[in-house]
């Protein structure tokens, strides 16, 4: 088979943990590309030109097709480069990981972030309906090495990106213990086994400059 | 092989869009279905006990396998039941209906709504910005039937249920000519040739009680 000239280019940001997990993909399935750090929030012209309607990050330039929207540059990914499926086959599997990676993404982030941040009805309450929706999560990786299984898929790169790589360090900044061992033993266990996966440990963002950032950001969505 | 009725069952609301594409969905395709109509202000214990994460509709029942998220549900019904396809089979072109499916339900949906009803910054500034996002849907649908091209697809459900068939309604009742045809000959194009289609006739709310319920539901925005 002859190697095709394939350009990919993957415009992100160091801190995003949607621009992680396509970082994750693309390790995963061993496909070279060129990284082109944004400055956010001095949006580079490359990145207005290319995502004009959102302006944000990532965006995959993949030849001359752009994509944009984590999800589906992962879907994207996993059609084009084979290699170490990310989604399940089955149609109700596949369905159930997007179900669930949705709830990530939306709730899981709007109440593990925003809402604990502004916490309008109390700290303690905010952190009550956080784990309520953790545990959720905690039943679905229950009995599995990871939520794809033996093997990380799209789910664990969405929460493994999203979780224990974003929101824990804005949770520790806190001084939040948001999923303690003996309340979430699974959970625990996966993120353990998560540092393990080669692909996952080299998009993890630096402990302590993120720990840093998000606290300055959960200041800038307490004084608004 | 003959599918029977009680093999799909849907969980829905008359007059909610993410019901309707579902059932235009399952009609395109000649799904037999069981429509179990929800009322989503006192809600079952079946809704709740089916859909615990959201307890929303619609949710899709298929011989034990239970979805929720009307884009999830789109996308296993067009795997399941594969005639008259809905998504591409191309990956690039599939992310593409999928990013404007997104862009249709988190951004259209909110801005040229909520954010009207709301009128913040008063209605008219409220409704440039919703015409500015519409100017991207216009283009997308320029030169083609419809979103999918020649036959309606994911994008047509998705934005036909929301736009025409919900929102407009809402706008009908606010006195607000959102997009007007000088403006937008092409997406006006398009809700007339949608219009024609026997099975998207078939899943419109009717006219009157809509045009009530988004006043209610005005009613409601105002004043949260």
């Amino acid at each position: 088979m002859t190697e095709k000239e394939e350009s990919v280019k993957l415009l992100g940001f160091w801190a995003s943990p949607f621009s992680r997990r396509v970082e994750m993909a693309l390790k995963l399935k061993g496909v070279p590309y060129e990284y082109l750090e944004e400055d956010l929030p001095n949006k580079t012209p490359l990145l207005l030109e290319l995502n004009p309607l959102h302006k944000k990050v990532p965006v995959l330039v993949h030849n001359d097709k752009i994509l944009l929207e984590s999800h589906l540059i992962l879907e994207y990914i996993d059609q084009i480069w084979k290699k170490n499926p990310i989604l399940p086959q089955d149609p109700y599997e596949k369905a159930m990981a997007r179900f669930w990676a949705k709830f990530i993404d939306e709730q899981i982030l709007t109440l593990g972030f925003r809402s604990l941040v502004k916490a309008e009805k109390g700290r303690e309450v905010a952190i009550e309906e956080t784990r309520e929706m953790l545990m959720f999560l905690e039943k679905e990786v229950t009995g599995k090495d990871f939520f794809g299984g033996k093997t990380i898929g799209f789910l664990d790169m969405i929460a493994g990106s999203m979780i224990p790589f974003c929101l824990a360090r804005l949770w520790e900044g806190m001084g939040i213990d948001m999923i303690p061992g003996e309340k979430f033993p699974e959970l625990n266990r996966w993120i353990k086994t998560l540092e393990e996966v080669e692909a996952v440990r080299g998009c993890i963002p630096p402990r302590d400059k993120q720990i840093e950032r998000m606290t300055k950001i959960a200041e800038t969505i307490r004084s608004a | 092989m003959a599918e029977k009725e009680e093999d799909v069952k849907l969980l829905g609301f008359w007059a909610s869009p993410f019901t309707r594409r579902v059932e235009m969905a399952l009609k395109l395709k000649g799904v037999p279905y069981e429509y179990l109509e929800q009322d989503i202000v006192n809600k079952s214990p079946l809704l709740l006990q089916i859909n615990p994460v959201y307890k929303k509709v619609p949710v899709l029942v298929h011989k034990g396998n239970i979805l929720s998220e009307s884009h999830v549900i789109l996308e296993y019904i067009d795997q399941i039941w594969k005639n008259n396809p809905i998504l591409p089979q191309d990956p690039y072109e599939k992310a593409m209906a999928l990013f404007w499916a997104k862009f249709v339900d988190e951004q259209v949906g909110p801005v040229a709504f909520m954010s009207v009803a709301k009128a913040e910054k008063g209605v008219e500034v409220a409704i440039k910005e919703a015409q500015e996002l519409f100017m991207f849907l216009e283009k997308e649908v320029t030169g083609k039937d419809f979103f999918g091209g020649k036959t309606i697809g994911f994008l047509d459900l998705v934005a036909g249920s929301m736009i025409p068939f919900c929102l407009a309604r809402g706008w009908e009742g606010m006195g607000i000519d959102m997009i007007p045809e000088e403006k937008f000959p092409e997406l006006n194009r398009w809700i007339k040739n949608l219009k024609e289609i026997e099975i998207v006739r078939e899943c419109i709310p009717p006219r009157e009680e809509q045009i009530e319920h988004m006043k209610k539901v005005v009613e409601r925005i105002k004043s949260a």
